[in-house]
This record gives structure tokens, sequence and C-alpha cells, in this order.
């Protein structure tokens, strides 16, 4: 089975405090720490243990700039046999539609059986794979954290609310976003990246793919971010200071009062 | 005219809450705009709700057909690409189901799309000013939508007001005979009901919830005295499931349970809306985070910058010492 997945290069919620720059209309960029989409590492994962299951190759392909190489590496490094880099100047400011548009240039130029996605990324929009499946008229099912390989076709559980599972069938070709949980994505060393940092990765722009420049990138963004802000959201929690003992003092007492002790 | 139409998810007879906070989203988005209620499904349920819709919306349109009748967004997608007029704007949730529905609905109507939106500020000329965040909650955004050829857009359960009472009389339409070819790639099969597990945390009126922040599950420990010094058990968000940590029975949020504690003790967690999904009956919320900045703040009652890590030990030794 051939598999692509779709990964981006995010900043670490984990890792990072969150400001504003000093004109507030972006992210202070300098000092982010960015790593893998959590979400793409289990979508990596299970394309892996199927190719390890059935045969075939997983291939990684990102959108983004020249660093979001290393996010293909860290990929490759758990398993991934080939990495697509898609760069080009004129992807900047893609909305989600331009994203998807780009990366449905690229996957009719290969073969696949089975394209995933994360279910969502930094942004929280969970929107790519979605718009992939219906720009490439393929079947969707987002959410999945199961997946049974059969002929022709695969059984998928999609996560619904409650922790639910909703089971369904679904032909191949198709596009899956993937769940947290779905498995326990294998660790990646240093050693393991390092083995695979000789590898070459092919960068393709928007003429390798053949789109037209103005039906991506900020022109053909038709959702535009204006700015950050910080929203006015009331009072927010009473901070409790001083030293140790005497906010666990201050916090027994509200505890109780509250009916928690 | 703006158009507006509202998809109403609804199960066993009942409409989705977010049904009474669509009219609040769509006066938002343009006060003149018309705005229609669209429901999929078949049967009696879909008539029951379709009927109590024409409190809420002026107008309600219904697509009866026995392959709606479980919502396979491959199958509702296509109804709606059918019925819906080109150019106007569909509001969905953004739940499982509108995560499943609304992007590829946005492709097949030639729309734009914008998901998980928390507030409008209205439209100029052909463009909606929208606001949503990034991050996990960490960082808001406003949001520009180009609305000339239509747009596609899920908006938050929860984040607008309900409307109160019947606030229209508005009538049923049945278009069912323009929903089209229903063929489908995708074929549902059946719900697996969640696992029941080892403990019952939507009993309890005290909780102590870690997250990622407990860092290690040796850790968990930790965790476990605080929750037998407070007489209650231990909470969980996601992550620490979906690490094996904890079992899925033990997660809070909208994948996992609802709970509906008198104090919810959020240790290193950083507040998503999902997690907080699943916190009902307005607790007392006492939040410990190493970051001062974590969203969990603007919600939490109490709020203590701290490694959980130290801070739970010293706080279990001082109750067990009263
Ligand atoms: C400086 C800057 C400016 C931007 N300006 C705009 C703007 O004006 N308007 C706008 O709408 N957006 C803008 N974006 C957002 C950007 O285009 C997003 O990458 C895009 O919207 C999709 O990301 P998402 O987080 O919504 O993905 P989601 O749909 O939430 O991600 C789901 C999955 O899709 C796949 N995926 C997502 N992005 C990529 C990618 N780049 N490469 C490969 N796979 C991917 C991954 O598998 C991921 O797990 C901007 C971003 C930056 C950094
Ligand atoms: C469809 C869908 C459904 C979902 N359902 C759920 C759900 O039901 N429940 C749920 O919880 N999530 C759910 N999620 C995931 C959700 O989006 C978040 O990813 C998740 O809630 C984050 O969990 P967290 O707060 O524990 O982790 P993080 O967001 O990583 O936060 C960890 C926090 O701990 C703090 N911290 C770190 N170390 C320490 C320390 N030593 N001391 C103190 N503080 C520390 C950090 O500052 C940070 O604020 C869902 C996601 C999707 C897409």
């Amino acid at each position: 089975m051939e598999i692509l997945v779709c990964v981006k290069r995010v900043p670490d919620t984990a890792e990072n405090e969150f400001e504003l720059n000093g004109a507030g209309n972006d992210l202070d960029r300098d000092d982010l720490v960015y790593s893998v989409n959590e979400w793409d590492n289990y979508a990596v994962e299970e394309a892996i243990q199927i190719v390890d299951k059935v045969g075939g190759n997983v291939t990684v392909i990102t959108v983004g700039d020249s660093e979001s190489e290393e996010v293909l590496r860290r990929e490759m490094a758990m398993g991934a046999n080939n990495g697509i880099l898609l760069s080009d100047d004129a992807f900047e400011g893609s909305d989600g539609k331009g994203i998807a548009a780009i990366l449905k240039a690229e996957i009719e130029k290969g073969k696949y059986d089975l394209i995933l996605t994360g279910a969502q990324a930094d942004e929280g929009a969970g929107q790519v794979g979605g718009m992939l499946a219906a720009m490439l008229d393929l079947p969707y099912a987002s959410l999945v954290n199961k997946i049974e390989v059969g002929e022709g076709k695969i059984k998928v559980g999609r996560e619904i609310e409650g922790g639910n599972q909703e089971m369904n069938e679904i032909s191949l070709p198709c596009v899956l976003s993937i769940q947290t949980g779905i498995n326990e994505p294998r660790y990646v060393g240093i050693r393991g990246i390092r083995k695979v940092a000789g590898v070459e990765i092919p960068v393709k722009s928007a003429s390798d793919l053949g789109i037209a420049a103005d039906s991506i990138g900020k022109a053909g963004a038709k959702t535009k971010r204006i700015d950050y802000f910080v929203p006015d959201l009331g009072a927010g929690a009473e901070m409790l200071e001083g030293s140790t003992d005497e906010i666990i003092a201050k916090l027994i007492e509200k505890l109780k009062a509250k009916g928690g002790l | 005219m703006t158009q507006i139409f509202a998809y109403i998810p609804f199960s066993n007879g009942v409409a989705e809450d977010v049904a009474m906070e669509f009219p609040t989203a769509a006066a938002k988005i343009d006060k003149g705009a018309s705005l229609t209620a669209v429901l999929t499904g078949s049967g009696a349920d879909l008539d029951k709700v379709a009927n109590d819709m024409t409190g809420l919306y002026a107008e309600v349109i219904k697509i009866n057909h026995n392959d709606l009748a479980y919502p396979n967004a491959e199958v509702v997608r296509k109804a709606l690409v059918n019925v819906i007029p080109a150019g106007s704007i569909v509001l969905a949730p953004h739940n499982t189901f509108g995560m499943d529905l609304a992007p590829g609905l946005s492709v097949k109507m030639n729309a734009s799309y914008a998901a998980d939106i928390v507030d409008f500020a209205g439209v100029e000329g052909t463009v909606l000013k929208a606001s949503r965040q990034e991050l996990g909650g960490a960082v808001s955004t406003h949001v520009a939508i180009d609305i000339a050829s239509g747009a596609v857009i899920t908006i938050r359960p929860g984040s607008f007001a309900p409307v109160e009472g019947k606030t229209a009389s508005g009538a049923v339409v049945d278009k069912s005979a323009n929903a089209g070819d229903l063929s489908a790639k995708r074929k549902f099969l059946e719900v697996v009901q969640a696992e029941v597990g080892d403990v019952d945390i939507t009993k309890a009126d005290v909780l102590v919830s870690i997250g990622r922040g407990i860092e290690e599950q040796e850790n968990i420990e930790i965790a476990e005295e605080l929750a037998k010094a407070m007489k209650t058990v231990v909470s969980c968000s996601r992550p620490i499931v979906d690490a094996k940590w904890l079992e899925k029975g033990r997660q809070v949020g909208t994948s996992g349970k609802t709970v509906k504690p008198k104090v919810y003790m959020a240790m290193g967690i950083s507040g998503s809306f999902q997690h907080l999904g699943g916190l009902k009956g307005n607790p007392f919320i006492v939040a410990v985070n190493k970051n001062p900045k974590a969203p969990i703040f603007q919600v939490a009652d109490v709020g203590i910058v701290a490694n959980i890590i130290e801070f739970m030990p010293e706080l279990t030794s001082a109750i067990n010492d009263l």
C-alpha cells in the first residue's frame, strides 16, 4: 500500500509561552520552539504500522519553508521511506484551501492508496484533510482512531462525542484524518535523525507543480488572519501569591468554603 | 440580502443545544439576514425536531431519506450541496460531526471556510469579520472571511448565548425531492459505546484532574495521594489517556466524560475548549500551572503559578495535617 502522510511544522504548545510582538499583530516568533504537529506523529506511526503489515511505502509531505525540512527528517527517522517538501514564496499566506490545493497538485502526480492527515494542527481548524478529499473527489473520514485494512476497502473507527466510536467502511483510495490515541508513536532519538540526515528530500515549487500563483498564497486566500488580540474575558482567576505555605493556607480556606475539604 | 442556513444536528428526536445558539450567531453576522434551519434525517424523529425548530427559525428545511437516517457526513454533504443555494452562508457546529462535514462542503460549494468561530463582528461589503482561537486557546485572532461567493463556517458550541423561548413561528418546507444522488463511498456500520471504567468520575463532588503537566507516568502517584487526602479520585485530560497512563473512563472533555463536580482541581492542564467542554455545573475551579499565561487561568476561580510536581505533595501534607 502506498501511503502519503501530510505533516505540518508548528510551534510547540508545551514548550512555549506565547506573546504578541511589539506591534500586536503577530506572535513574537523569535524564540519559538517548533516541532511536528502532535496529531501528525500518530498519522505517521499508523502509516508505518500498516506498511509493516501489508507492505508498501510511507511518504511524508509538507508545505512550508526550508526549515520545514527538519520535520520531514524527523518523520523519516520514525520510519517513513520518502519525504517531499513543497516550498515557494508564492505559497506564503495560503489559507487552508490554498494548502489543500498545493498538496492536491503533488498528490495527482503520484499514486496513493491512502492519504493521512492529522485531525487538526496548531490553528485548531481541522480543515486540510476534508478539503483535500473533496478536491480529489475521494471519500473522507475525520477523527479516525482505528483502521482495519481489507481488500480494496478499509474499516475505520471515528471518535465521536463522549468517546464513542463510529465504525465505517470506506473504499480505497481515501483520505483520513487521524486522532491522537490511535497508537503510541515511536520515540525518535538524535541517532535516528542523524541516520536520515543525508537522505535527499526533493523540493518542489509552484511551477514544478503547475499551479497558478494567484490561486494560492495571499492572493488566493479567502479567509485571512487580520491580527492577534488578547480577549477581554472578565476578571479571570484570583491569583494566589506569597510563599508556598501562605498560598496553601489561603487555598485550604477556599477549598473548605467551597466544599472541597 | 445575506442568506444564512444553519445545519441542526440532533439525536433521538432532540436537537443539540447549538440549535439555540445559531440564531444569536446569525444575528451577529447580519441582523437583516434571512435564517433557515436545515435538517437531514428520516422518519418521525426528523419530523419532530423539524417541528420543534419552527419555534426558533422562520424557515425550516427538512430533507428526508433512508440514507440520511444516521448522519454520515459524506451523505449529508451531498444533500446539502443540492439543497442550499450557492453563495449562502452555512453554519454548522465545530464538533466531531461538523469537522467531518464542513471543510469538504466548503470545497463542493466553492465557498470560503472558517472553523471554530467564537464571535462575529458583522459584515462590511463582502467581508465578514470573526474571532477564533489558535494554539489550544493560548492566543485569539480576528479573521476576515470573504463571503462574496458564500461561506461555510463552524461555530464553537457554547460560545453564543442560546435564544430562550419560542421566538419565531416558522414553517417546515420539505426539500427531500431535491436531495439528488446520495450514493457514497463511505458506509456507516455501527456506533460502539465507550467502555465503562473502574472509577466513575461523573459522580464525584471533587476531582483532582491532571494534564500533560504531570510530565511522567510515575508522577501520577503524587496526584493519587492528593486525591486520597481530599477523599476523591483522579481524573485527567486527553493526553494522559492517549499515553495510556490512565484509562479512558477518567478523561474529562467532549470526547470523554461530562462531569459536574463542586470543586475541580486542574493540575497542569492548559484549558482547551474540548477539555472544558466536559466540565458542567459551574464548579469552583482551582488551576495550578507553571505558565502564568495558560488559558486555564481565564476560566479558573483561583489560580496558582507553580510546578505541580512540587506543589501537590505540599498541599497533600498540609491537608493531611488538618
Ligand atoms: C505567517 C502566516 C500567515 C498565514 N496567513 C494566513 C491567512 O492569511 N489565512 C489563512 O487562512 N491562514 C493563514 N495562515 C495559516 C496557514 O496557511 C495554515 O497552514 C493553513 O490554514 C492550514 O493549517 P491548519 O492549522 O488550519 O491545518 P489543519 O487543517 O488544522 O491541519 C490538519 C492537518 O492538515 C495537514 N496540514 C496542515 N497544514 C499543512 C501543511 N502546511 N503541509 C502539509 N500538511 C498540512 C496536517 O496533516 C495537519 O495535521 C498563515 C500562517 C502563517 C504562519
Ligand atoms: C475532536 C477532539 C476532541 C478532544 N477531546 C478532548 C477531551 O475530551 N478532553 C481533553 O482533555 N482534551 C481533548 N482534546 C485535546 C485538546 O485539544 C488538548 O490537546 C488537550 O486538552 C490538552 O491537554 P493538556 O491541557 O493536559 O495538555 P497541554 O495543552 O499540553 O497543557 C499542559 C499544561 O501543563 C502545564 N505544565 C507543564 N508542566 C507543568 C508542571 N510541572 N507544573 C505545572 N504545570 C505544568 C503547561 O504550562 C500547560 O499549560 C480533543 C481534541 C480534539 C481535536
